[in-house]
């Protein structure tokens, strides 16, 4: 069970979405994290922005659809949300429908975010 | 101070899992705690009682298995994760009607809730591999 104390948990997420079971993985700690009430923010960078590509679909690769998770995200009150903003270029995702929640941030923003969290989990 | 450990890569390829055992006997060495070392996704093979290594090499699992007894800390393999790889303990290989438990005693299987109370109840965490 859950002890009493809390510490704000940032998850980086840096796997394509279909590339490694990480990508996966690495999303269920946020998610987990929020249904257990932590302060959690999810960061991704490099590769892992392409989890943010609007309209996967997955169907013919026969694996459950990464962005389909993404969306249900509001549904957990996980809205801390950013991305590395040169890897959305680098992946020409920046004019994308990307999540409302999305907040581009350049590397000293990053270097800030990094600094604010008690806990990061690298995946 | 204390520290838990996430061990997200296979004692099978690559340095993750033995850096992070390295690491936590250091940890101890030096009188800090060790609340939980939580094994997700390829990671959770550490657990793995079936797994056999030619005998001039390290065995990752039984390394793990040791430290875990010698300094009472807790080895917890993520559940979702364990199952898709085939570990499994006793209660779970009789739920899932397969033949055998297939993790080392010296380990736990468990949810990931336990990797959120590690990180609410210890002063670090920190990633192996991923």
């Amino acid at each position: 069970m859950p002890s009493p104390e809390s510490k704000s948990l940032l998850v980086v997420v840096r796997h394509a979405p279909y590339g490694s079971s990480l990508a996966r993985t690495s999303l269920e700690v946020a998610l987990t994290a929020a249904t257990y009430e932590q302060e959690v923010g999810v960061l991704f960078m490099g590769e892992g922005v392409l989890q943010l590509l609007p309209e996967q679909d997955s169907t013919q690769i026969g694996v459950k659809n990464i962005g389909k998770l993404i969306a249900s995200f509001p549904l957990y009150d996980l809205d801390s949300l950013f991305v590395d903003e040169d890897a959305l270029l680098r992946h020409g995702l920046d004019d994308k429908n990307l999540p409302q929640d999305l907040r581009p941030l350049g590397t000293t923003a990053i270097q800030q975010l990094l600094r604010k969290y008690d806990h990061i989990l690298g995946f | 101070m204390i520290y838990s450990l996430l061990v997200l890569s296979s004692p099978c390829s690559g340095q993750g899992s033995a850096t992070a055992l390295r690491f936590a006997r250091a940890v101890v060495d030096r009188g800090h705690q060790i609340r939980r070392v939580f094994f997700m996704d390829e990671g959770t093979l550490s657990g793995g009682s079936s797994i056999v290594t030619p005998q001039d090499e390290i065995n990752q699992v039984q390394q793990w298995a040791k430290f875990g007894a010698q300094s009472k800390t807790e080895l917890i393999l993520c559940v979702s994760s364990a199952l898709r790889r085939g570990l499994l303990d006793a209660s779970e290989a009789d739920r899932y009607e397969k033949t055998a438990a297939t993790i080392h005693p010296a380990f736990e299987i468990s949810g990931m809730g336990q990797l959120i109370d590690a990180s609410a109840s210890s002063d670090r965490l920190l990633t192996f591999g991923g």
